[in-house]
């Protein structure tokens, strides 16, 4: 299976992407420059995190105006899927690739620790490989992870069942709205999120909860 | 003369801003108790290299819409200063 993973200045989760896709995929993702127009034909193009341009004027603002990212929206078009961790789960919402946007954690403090997610959709094509309403854990790493959307946007996505995962038992670390952690879009081929399933997809990692979504996304059998 | 302008942007109504909130318990803290609440907003100042105002007003919106705010949670001013 192939892989694309996006580059930019700032982010820095990039070679834990690329180290997890490889061991789940089989071969090493082609790598993405940010000025690069076209990405060629895979399976699966992921948003890693980081601070892409320091979070300067909004988290992931700057990055979603590259060229790179006119090539995911055509891509993601065309119907090939596309995740974005943290970073780049902000980056999808700023290019306009998913509704909504993230604002500054509610407590104000940068979180790092471990979360427990519920599945709450298991029929997208990035969670089927999950059951419905299963609590996995997840690590979150985040300043500026706090969901918001209007009320119509978030009775859409509750409508119609986009919201992939919830975080789960009180463990909302960010004031989320709604305990939203991560949402497709409406052709159910982008995802965004802000844990990073990516550093959990082996025993070393204490886990391997996290490697679903991705086997999930590239129709693989774990 | 060419033309400068200041952008502002700000967080719609409705929309949480946490950072006003501590900003709002700080000012408490110093012993401003008239302060009924704080939003934290954006200034940019922008300098053109032309002096037509018309087409400054659309560059400028543009600028806005399209990378200045972020149009779902913020609202933005352009005036010229």
């Amino acid at each position: 299976m192939k892989t694309a993973v996006l580059l930019l200045p700032g982010l820095n989760r990039d070679r834990d992407m690329i180290a997890a896709l490889t061991k789940i995929s089989g071969q090493e993702p082609v790598t993405v420059w940010q000025t690069e127009t076209e990405i060629p034909d895979v399976d699966l193009i992921v948003i890693p995190g980081g601070f892409s341009y320091g979070d300067y004027l909004r988290c992931g603002a700057i990055a979603a105006r590259m060229p790179s990212l006119e090539a995911v929206k055509r891509k993601a078009e065309g119907g090939v899927p596309v995740i974005g961790v943290c970073n780049g789960f902000q980056i999808l919402l700023e290019a306009g690739l998913l509704p909504g946007a993230l604002m500054r954690n509610a407590s104000l403090n940068f979180v790092c620790k471990t979360v427990q997610l519920e599945v709450t959709n298991a029929s997208t094509r990035f969670t089927s490989q999950y059951t419905q309403g299963q609590i996995i854990n997840c690590p979150v790493a985040h300043h500026d992870g706090n969901y918001f959307a209007d009320p119509e946007t978030l009775a859409t996505l509750e409508g119609e069942s986009r919201i992939a995962f919830r975080y789960a038992n009180g463990t909302n670390p960010n004031g989320s709205i709604n305990d939203i952690a991560g949402i497709t879009n409406a052709n159910g081929n982008v995802l965004g999120m802000m844990p990073h399933p990516e550093n959990l997809i082996e025993a070393a990692h204490g886990g391997t909860d996290g490697r679903a979504i991705f086997e999930s996304a590239l129709d693989l059998v774990s | 003369m060419p033309i400068k302008a200041r952008v502002t942007v700000t967080l719609k109504n409705g929309v949480l801003d946490p950072q006003g909130k501590a900003i709002e318990g700080a000012l408490g803290g110093l012993g401003f108790d008239g302060v009924d609440s704080v939003r934290q907003g954006k200034v940019f100042d922008v300098e053109l290299a032309h002096d037509d105002q018309a087409k400054a007003q659309l560059e400028l919106n543009a600028m806005c819409e399209k990378l200045l705010a972020n149009t779902v949670i913020e609202d933005y001013a352009v005036e010229m200063v």
